[in-house]
């Protein structure tokens, strides 16, 4: 995939090579986690199979052909024929190969994250304008997926999941066409978190945007998010950028992923790092700035997901699983303006008559 | 707590040391607590300066806590009439100085205003006009006091004098320049202060306006706003940073690295471009040379003009560091940038209307805010530098005549008590008698030496009496950096072993092996990677701050030398912990939070 970036006929995109001319043969999905890679946010590694790929498929092995002759004649509101069609369709895709090259590119991008490394492989629909929670939820996500062999198949597995009867009736009735909604896959390492939690770009006690507050506990974020352990609470002053208050707690449990049987667990956390900080003050400090930076690229107070990758170098290990508005206080009505400050020498005479250090 | 018990001690309960009885004496009676007036004394809150008077001070020393203290009082309360504040009352007591501000009446506050923004505003609206001529003043000054000179009497009246029929003798000239040199240091701090407390008074203004808008706000990020990068004060070690490169681009490093400071500059001397670097080094001693290692307070303040070996030791390890490919020189660029960076993004915190008044505020801070940091440099340094070259000059010739066996000796009578010195020489010497002074000074000076010494075995008490409910008086916040919670913290004296608390300084949090520094004398013992504890630093010290990790001080604020050096370097800083020089040792672990004010012994 290396140097495919600029091509016009590239398979793969690494999520750093995707650009903004190339939103159109990745997908939502990939798009935005391009984005948010090119802007210097850490997301966990992988690459896109571009819609040139897709393409490919369909042309090399005749594909397009056997889908048009499926398409012909089918009547969409006999369920039993759709559901035929449906699955005839899904078998062709499945008994062809690949194209070669497609496959190498591939195998490439996967041997740079890392041959035999659990991966997840989810689908990444190029039709943006659609309402996504009622299309993005009938595609295919492969997680825990090994090996490049099996890489190759679920990325077949995500382009044949187009053609469920659910999605190919949606786009039926959507008028969308069959063949001309196209298919990117995202190949993404599984993240196996040391460390994992919640960054939020204010003080939720109060509002102070001037704050970054910051829970942790070990493993993956699920049980700090649903509250099941008392994780660390860090506070870091937005603009100096400096930790000014570290609550540590004692975390009792941690989640991790077990990839033998390709699912997480929870574990308890031994005795000696139950009681300990589970970020350094360095850890922490980058956690303060991805969220920063998320919150100036999205220019609202975010709600951040991170995670502290084991498997990554250090420096490059912390990353980005999703970001969002914060909404409670960003929705609150603001306060009544405060009383107007005094100017010039006026002001002067108000800070000695009543300086801060007396109040 | 027991309401009848103050917090602090009374003066009147606090002895002296023993060895140090009659210490009274070696100052004029209004600088003592007078026994007569204990009832009104002891209604009042006192608390030490340590800051610029960390040490007991020889009785012609205390000049500098008269002069500074007094002419701080003059423009609050007769110049600009600052509406809730006069000046500062002071006390010398076992040997440290004790202040008292003095608040304005609150039913006549409102009638000081319409005076104070006339005369105040004057000041602020002509501030850059204002300022050039105050420099041209301090340099008229500090010229007239380079002009002193203190020759010993000779054994006739010059023949001229007889012939041009003068009538008069050269003793007049000596009293004269004596008293010509006094009242030019009087002038000097009536300067020192004549724009000083409006500076921190709009300092002031932008610090409120910032912690109203952001409850939570660090100081250090306000004083980072204001602070400059190219301050005066900076300019010594800049100077040296300077000649360090040149030393290097000229090929003359080598024959400075050894020797005495005279050594090194005459070997240097037969290099080929020898010379350019002497002219070099010569044109920056004049004037950024006169830069003490001490605060300009203590006539044992060493000078880098007059110790040439200080500034070439800093210089030779610049060189070392230039050498092996250091970035010695200040990142400038990045500080304003860093500056920058941080005025922008609390700017963009706040709403529309807050913004105006921010940016009206900033800029006047801006504005004054230099001089802040520059006085420094002409006042403590400079004016100061010459002040005491020209007294301990004096000292040396009544020295050579008899009247005591070390240079110091004068500095152990009073300014008054020097008047009268000079007229006993001048007595015998018109009578043909003998002096008086050899057979006075000598012993009265051990004795008062005695005396001193015994004083300084006996720290001070931060404070006397009851603390007012609430700190209010803006010059006790803002030139002391004194409020209700600092007082809360020395009461709280006895915290967790190990555990020292301060100023949160300058941000970062590092852990180190401490070496304490108790004179400017043990520099050269830092060693790179250390933390840098002492009662109070120095702005000569800059050249260490290129070596060390971080800085503990046992006094000063936000605005204290440490605080500001160690922002400009990067380094953290917990200033103001009271007594963390004697509660930490050299050779100790400990961890410094400069972003909580925490100093903790690792050992």
């Amino acid at each position: 995939m290396g140097g495919q970036g600029m091509s016009t006929t590239a398979y793969t995109l690494r999520f750093g090579e995707i650009g903004r001319a190339d939103h159109g043969r990745v997908g939502g999905k990939c798009a935005s986690l391009g984005e948010m890679t090119r802007a210097g946010v850490s997301v966990p590694p992988g690459f896109a199979v571009t819609t040139d790929a897709y393409l490919a498929m369909l042309d090399a092995t005749h594909l397009r052909e056997e889908i048009e002759a499926h398409l012909a004649r089918l009547d969409f509101d006999d369920v039993a024929e759709l559901d035929r069609a449906a699955q005839a369709i899904q078998i062709r895709f499945r008994s062809h190969h690949l194209p070669a090259e497609v496959e190498a590119a591939i195998r490439a991008g996967y041997a740079e994250i890392g041959e035999g490394t659990p991966v997840a492989v989810r689908s990444s629909a190029t039709a943006e304008d659609l309402p996504d929670a009622s299309f993005a939820g009938q595609q295919d996500t492969y997680l825990w997926v090994m090996g490049s062999d099996d890489v190759i198949e679920h990325v077949r597995d995500c382009w044949a999941s187009l053609f469920t009867a659910r999605a190919m009736k949606y786009r039926h009735d959507n008028k969308l066409g069959q063949i001309e909604v196209l298919m990117s896959v995202a190949v993404q390492k599984m993240v196996n978190a040391r460390a994992a939690g919640v960054a939020m770009t204010l003080d939720p006690l109060n509002g102070d945007r001037t704050k970054i507050v910051i829970d942790a506990s070990y493993g993956l974020g699920e049980l700090v998010v649903s509250g099941i352990v008392t994780p660390d609470n860090y506070r870091v002053e937005k603009v100096l950028m400096e930790v000014i208050d570290r609550r540590i707690s004692e975390k009792h449990l941690e989640l991790v992923p077990d990839a033998e049987a390709a699912t997480t667990v929870e574990r308890e956390v031994d005795e000696a790092r139950r009681q300990a900080q589970c970020l350094s003050d360095a850890e922490i400090l980058a956690v303060a700035r991805l969220a920063k930076e998320l919150e100036r690229q999205n220019g609202c107070p975010q709600d951040v997901e991170w995670a502290i990758d084991a498997d990554l170098p250090e420096g490059e290990n912390l990353l980005a699983l999703q970001a969002r508005p914060e909404t409670v206080w960003s929705q609150k009505p603001k306060e009544k303006p405060k009383a107007s400050y005094a100017l010039g020498m006026m002001g002067i005479v108000g800070a000695l008559n009543n300086p801060i250090g007396s109040r | 707590m027991d309401a009848q018990t103050p917090l602090f001690p009374s003066a009147y309960d606090l002895k002296a040391p023993a060895g140090a009885e009659g210490w009274e004496d070696l100052y004029p009676y209004y600088l003592t607590f007078q026994p007569n007036l204990r009832e009104k004394e002891d209604a009042k809150f006192w608390f030490c300066d340590s800051q610029h008077w960390p040490n007991p001070f020889k009785p012609f020393d205390a000049v500098t806590v008269e002069y500074a203290v007094r002419c701080l009082g003059q423009y609050n309360t007769r110049h600009y009439l600052v509406p809730p504040a006069n000046g500062v009352d002071y006390r010398i007591h076992n040997g440290y100085c004790y202040m008292s501000p003095i608040a304005v009446a609150p039913e006549l506050i409102e009638g000081r205003i319409p005076q104070f923004l006339e005369r105040a505003g004057h000041y602020f609206q002509n501030w850059d006009s204002l300022l050039d001529n105050w420099h041209k003043k301090v340099k008229a000054n500090i010229a007239e006091m380079e002009a002193l000179s203190f020759e010993k009497l000779p054994e006739v009246v010059p023949i001229d004098w007889i012939t041009e029929g003068r009538g008069v003798d050269p003793h007049l000239d000596i009293m004269g320049n004596y008293d010509a040199a006094i009242q030019l240091l009087y002038k000097t701090w009536q300067y020192h202060f004549e724009f000083l407390n409006l500076g921190y008074a709009a300092y002031l203004d932008f610090f409120g306006f910032m912690k109203g808008e952001f409850p939570t706000i660090p100081d250090q990020a306000i004083a980072k706003m204001v602070q400059g990068v190219d301050s005066d004060l900076f300019r010594p070690d800049d100077e040296l940073k300077k000649l360090a490169r040149l030393a290097i681009e000229l090929g003359v490093g080598d024959a400075l690295k050894s020797g005495s400071v005279d050594e090194a500059l005459a070997a240097v001397a037969k290099l080929p471009h020898g010379p350019a670097w002497i002219d070099a080094w010569e044109g920056a001693k004049d004037p950024w040379f006169n830069f003490t290692s001490g605060n300009g307070f203590y006539s044992t303040d060493k000078y880098w003009i007059d110790h040439l070996d200080i500034p070439m030791g800093y210089l030779r390890d610049y060189i070392l560091r230039a050498e092996a490919g250091e970035t010695i020189e200040r990142p400038t660029a990045e500080l304003i940038a860093e500056r920058d960076r941080i005025t922008s993004e609390y700017e963009a915190m706040m709403d529309e209307a807050s913004r105006e008044a921010f940016q009206g505020k900033l800029g006047l801070a801006r504005v004054v805010f230099p001089y802040v940091e520059n006085h420094n440099f002409y006042i403590e340094h400079w004016s100061m530098s010459v002040f005491w070259r020209k007294m301990r000059e004096l000292s040396t010739m009544l020295k050579e005549e008899g009247f005591w066996p070390t240079d110091d000796g004068m500095f152990y009578l009073s300014r008054q008590e020097v008047r009268d010195a000079l007229f006993d020489y001048g007595n015998a010497w018109a009578t043909g008698g003998d002096w008086i002074g050899p057979s006075y000074w000598p012993q009265e000076i051990e004795r008062r030496r005695g005396i001193i010494d015994a004083l300084a075995t006996q720290p001070p008490q931060p404070a006397l009496n009851n603390p007012p409910a609430v700190i209010t008086e803006p010059f006790t916040i803002m030139l002391w950096g004194i409020t209700s919670e600092s007082i809360q913290n020395w009461i709280g004296a006895d915290e967790v072993e190990g555990a020292l608390s301060g100023m949160a300084a300058s941000p970062g949090a590092v852990e180190g092996i401490a070496r304490v520094i108790r004179s400017p004398d043990q520099l050269s013992e830092i060693q790179v990677g250390e933390i840098l504890v002492a009662p109070v630093t120095a702005p000569s010290w800059a050249p260490v701050f290129g070596k060390i990790k971080a800085t503990v001080t046992d006094i000063g604020g936000m605005m204290s030398h440490a605080a500001i050096v160690c922002r400009e370097y990067g380094l953290p800083a917990v200033t103001g912990t009271g007594n963390g020089s004697s509660k930490i040792q050299t050779g100790q672990m400990i961890r410094v939070d400069g972003n909580t004010g925490k100093v903790t012994v690792l050992d």
